[in-house]
């Protein structure tokens, strides 16, 4: 096999299964503070104790985001040594900040969210949940502040040894890119997070069992959802798309299917391309609808693949288009969704409607999925450039490394991250069944109650 | 500016090993002090809030080295590669060992646990000590400024060395007591009864065989491996300081053990290892990463720094990233001070 598919595949199948986990944690760490607010201001305990059941479930998300996080920092320099020597300078500067800024800030104060409830007032124990939640959020800054600078990059120069150096650190922090990327990006954390409330929700009031709590978490879990569902698509998708198609055109003509330049360019809403004839088989088109996507207006003209060379088209090309389309596809999915739930619940009807209840259920794996796709399209769109338009992929990986060595740490990752996938499983599975209860969350035996075999 | 930077890194590291020290030490005694259900749920407890907090230095240490000096991060982590994956592996079960261990009250799974929470301890423990070793000896550097080590070839500290030879074991072998000390002291700060006396008695049997390591080690280091380690020293003999108070905190730990002095004792155990790694690296400086052919290929300070403009920006947010972090341990573990008691947390 070749050494620069294994090092992709190595850090594509890494970073993928770690990002199940923070769009979880960010997304989450909000609503717990929504819960908690309401807790405080309506002197509810239902919500104190809705709290207290999702800081569980946080505290075994987190704990699999944090171990599988810390390979990601690490693999820069492991397999990606080339990149990481050139561009250290400008990328490895973000990703200190995250360490320094972020996760002392999370570590220290989810201690205190986790173990410090009975020791501290109410609004001191809200400030701790609001600093866990700060800290996840300031996380997910600065790796797209990453991300955005090898897709975009903003700020730097050149110096004489080859490598790269800022120079302009607010230039490199409020990278358009980046503040586009992290508003799509962090609504779609939350609609993960939503959604799984949801889920866990409708399951209680279908059930009867904990029902009363199961229609908190519907409430909560809705409102955020319809919020977050319509902002994915606009304005932040809206804004992120016509900026990508403005720096990397032919990433969206990848992502569209577009082989040919058009005015008043369609749509493809379905359909297999073709690599060889280039075209699109069983194509479903709506016309003129791409061009006024971009532009605002049908008759403009998108640059379609044939005006690349075939050595700068996204590769593997097919995969794009789908990624797109699956996250595409699923995002105008929620929105109706949630459009359709939010109305029912404005009504008072949600709780009764047990038909409306039966997709929340279901739709929890979804916004796994069009997370995932929205960033396989992000980083397959990129290529074939590790920094776009400055170093090739296929010039960044450790040379030093043998293909031995490399298949031998991925099947290792894929070992350990089946069993974490296994255990996380079963204790959030364990957790739902047990119902939100006043225990909280301690070290304590008594506290963790045995369910009978 | 890379002296600064050099040492801004470095006392990092210094921190995480004296943090996450103790609580890699509390894991590796884990199966030897305790005897009940009940101590090892204090032992684990005397950790719980902290050791996540701890661990964050690693990867902040980590990614200050990055940036400042990514020639550095580049050739040293893709050439220990295999030993840094399983460095990662290591981490990966350790974390999971303690949080997921209380989370089900069966025997196996919580044995299961206890298991994999001490080896994974002392194997990151052994690492880190053979870490630090292979940086002391060198690498063979290439021209291209990369190298590759497999894990160990012939045990020998030779042209082909391994990650792992006579030596750099010796260096795992001076972290592994030296951490276990480290977390009995910890241990008997933190508890009461029977198993404070229990960690008490463990550092009165073993710290003959942490001073036999310290011991060996130097010559091991000065004699045999790098014939120049002494001479930033011999430069500067104000440094000769150094080893003195590492053998004065040995004394401490010593003294002040008998004593049931814990917390001094701990306070000499911090100093102990702060002077053992500051004296490493006052003995490397300027050389980040030594080659063990050509002294011509070493990773330095010079050439491996990030530009100037990079550099300067850094320490102001880094000072200001620094402040706030101080803050939060002093809080965390104010909250978290004193014995450690199973039933309504922490404190008195």
């Amino acid at each position: 096999m070749d050494a620069l598919f294994l090092h992709r595949i190595h850090f594509a199948f890494t970073i993928t299964f770690h990002y199940l986990f923070p769009q979880l944690t960010m997304g989450l760490a909000l609503l717990i503070v929504a819960l908690k607010t309401v807790a405080i201001r309506r002197h509810n305990e239902r919500y104190n104790e809705a709290a207290r059941f999702w800081a569980k479930i946080f505290a075994v998300n987190f704990l699999i985001g944090v171990v599988t996080g810390i390979p990601m920092e690490f693999q820069f320099g492991t397999n990606w040594a080339q990149f990481s020597r050139t561009t250290g300078g400008v990328i490895g500067q973000p990703l200190a900040m995250e360490g320094v800024f972020s996760f002392f800030l999370e570590s220290a104060f989810l201690g205190l969210f986790l173990f410090g409830e009975k020791r501290l007032s109410a609004w001191a124990h809200w400030g701790s949940a609001f600093l866990v939640f700060l800290g996840s959020w300031i996380s997910g800054f600065f790796i797209i502040v990453t991300n955005a600078w090898m897709q975009h990059p903003v700020a730097y120069s050149v110096l004489p040894n080859g490598s790269y150096e800022v120079t302009s650190f607010w230039g490199l922090l409020t990278n358009p890119w980046a503040l586009l990327q992290y508003a799509h990006n962090m609504s779609g954390a939350v609609i993960t997070a939503s959604f799984v409330m949801c889920s866990v929700g409708a399951f209680y009031v279908l059930e009867n069992r904990f029902s009363e709590q199961g229609r908190i978490f519907l409430r909560v879990g809705v409102i955020a959802g319809l919020i977050s569902c319509v902002t994915q698509i606009f304005p932040t998708g809206d804004l992120h798309g016509r900026y990508m198609a403005k720096h990397q055109p032919a990433a969206v003509a990848g992502m569209e299917g577009l082989f040919s330049s058009a005015k008043g360019a369609p749509i493809v809403l379905m359909g297999q391309p073709d690599e060889q004839r280039q075209s699109i088989d069983n194509p479903i088109v709506i016309n003129d609808v791409l061009s006024f996507l971009i532009y605002g207006t049908t008759r403009a003209e998108v640059k379609g693949l044939d005006q690349f060379p075939s050595d700068q088209w996204p590769a593997p090309l097919t995969l794009l288009f789908y990624s797109y389309h699956i996250m595409a596809g699923l995002g105008t999915y929620f929105a109706l969704l949630m459009l359709v739930e939010g109305f029912l619940l404005w009504r008072g009807k949600l709780f009764q409607t047990r038909w409306a209840l039966w997709p929340l259920l279901l739709s929890f794996p979804l916004p796994y999925i069009a997370n995932t796709a929205g960033w396989m399209t992000a980083e397959i769109g990129r290529q074939p450039w590790l920094v776009y338009g400055l170093i090739r992929t296929s010039e960044g990986y450790s040379k030093n490394v043998s293909t031995g060595n490399t298949l031998f740490t991925l099947l290792g990752f894929m070992g350990i991250y089946s069993v974490l996938s296994i255990l996380f499983i079963v204790l959030v599975y364990r957790t739902v069944l047990e119902g939100p209860s006043t225990d909280t969350l301690t070290l304590d035996t008594k506290a963790v109650p045995t369910t009978p075999a | 500016m890379g002296f600064i930077w050099f040492w801004i890194v470095a006392v990092m590291l210094v921190i995480y090993v004296v943090l996450d020290g103790f609580d890699l030490g509390v894991g590796i005694l884990h199966p030897l002090l305790a005897r009940s259900e009940r101590d090892r749920q204090i032992m684990l407890k005397s950790i719980g809030p902290v050791w996540d907090g701890n661990e964050v230095w690693l990867l902040a240490g980590g990614g200050t080295l990055y940036f400042a000096f990514p020639w550095l991060y580049a050739s040293a982590f893709s050439g220990f590669y295999l030993a840094l994956m399983i460095v990662l592996w290591l981490l990966i079960m350790r974390g999971a060992s303690i949080e997921l261990r209380m989370h089900i009250d069966i025997g196996v799974w919580r044995s299961f646990f206890d298991g994999l929470f001490f080896a994974s301890s002392l194997l990151l423990a052994v690492f880190f000590g053979a870490a630090l070793a292979n940086v002391i000896r060198g690498v063979p550097l290439r021209a291209d400024g990369y190298f590759f080590l497999p894990l160990w070839t012939n045990w020998r500290v030779g042209p082909e060395p391994g990650i792992l030879d006579w030596y750099t074991v010796i260096g795992g072998v001076v972290a592994l007591v030296a951490l276990a000390i480290h977390g009995a002291l910890y241990l008997a700060v933190k508890t009461e009864g029977e198993l404070r006396e229990r960690a008490r008695a463990f550092v009165r049997r073993f710290w003959v065989v942490l001073f036999a390591v310290t011991v060996i080690s130097l010559p091991a280091t000065i004699a045999v491996v790098r014939a120049d380690a002494l001479a930033n020293y011999r430069a500067y003999p104000v440094m000769f300081v150094i080893p003195l108070v590492v053998l004065l905190s040995l004394a401490g730990i010593i003294q002040f053990s008998h004593h049931l002095a814990d917390h001094k004792a701990f306070a000499s155990s911090c100093l102990y290892l702060s002077t053992m790694l500051v004296g490493a690296a006052g003995a490397l400086y300027p050389r980040l990463l030594p080659s063990s052919n050509d002294p011509a290929l070493d990773i330095t300070v010079q050439n491996a720094l990030s530009g100037p403009h990079t550099m300067r920006v850094g320490l102001i947010w880094w000072g200001l990233g620094m402040a706030l972090a101080i803050v939060y341990f002093a809080v965390v573990y104010r909250m978290f001070r004193g014995k450690v008691s199973l039933d309504g947390g922490y404190g008195h």
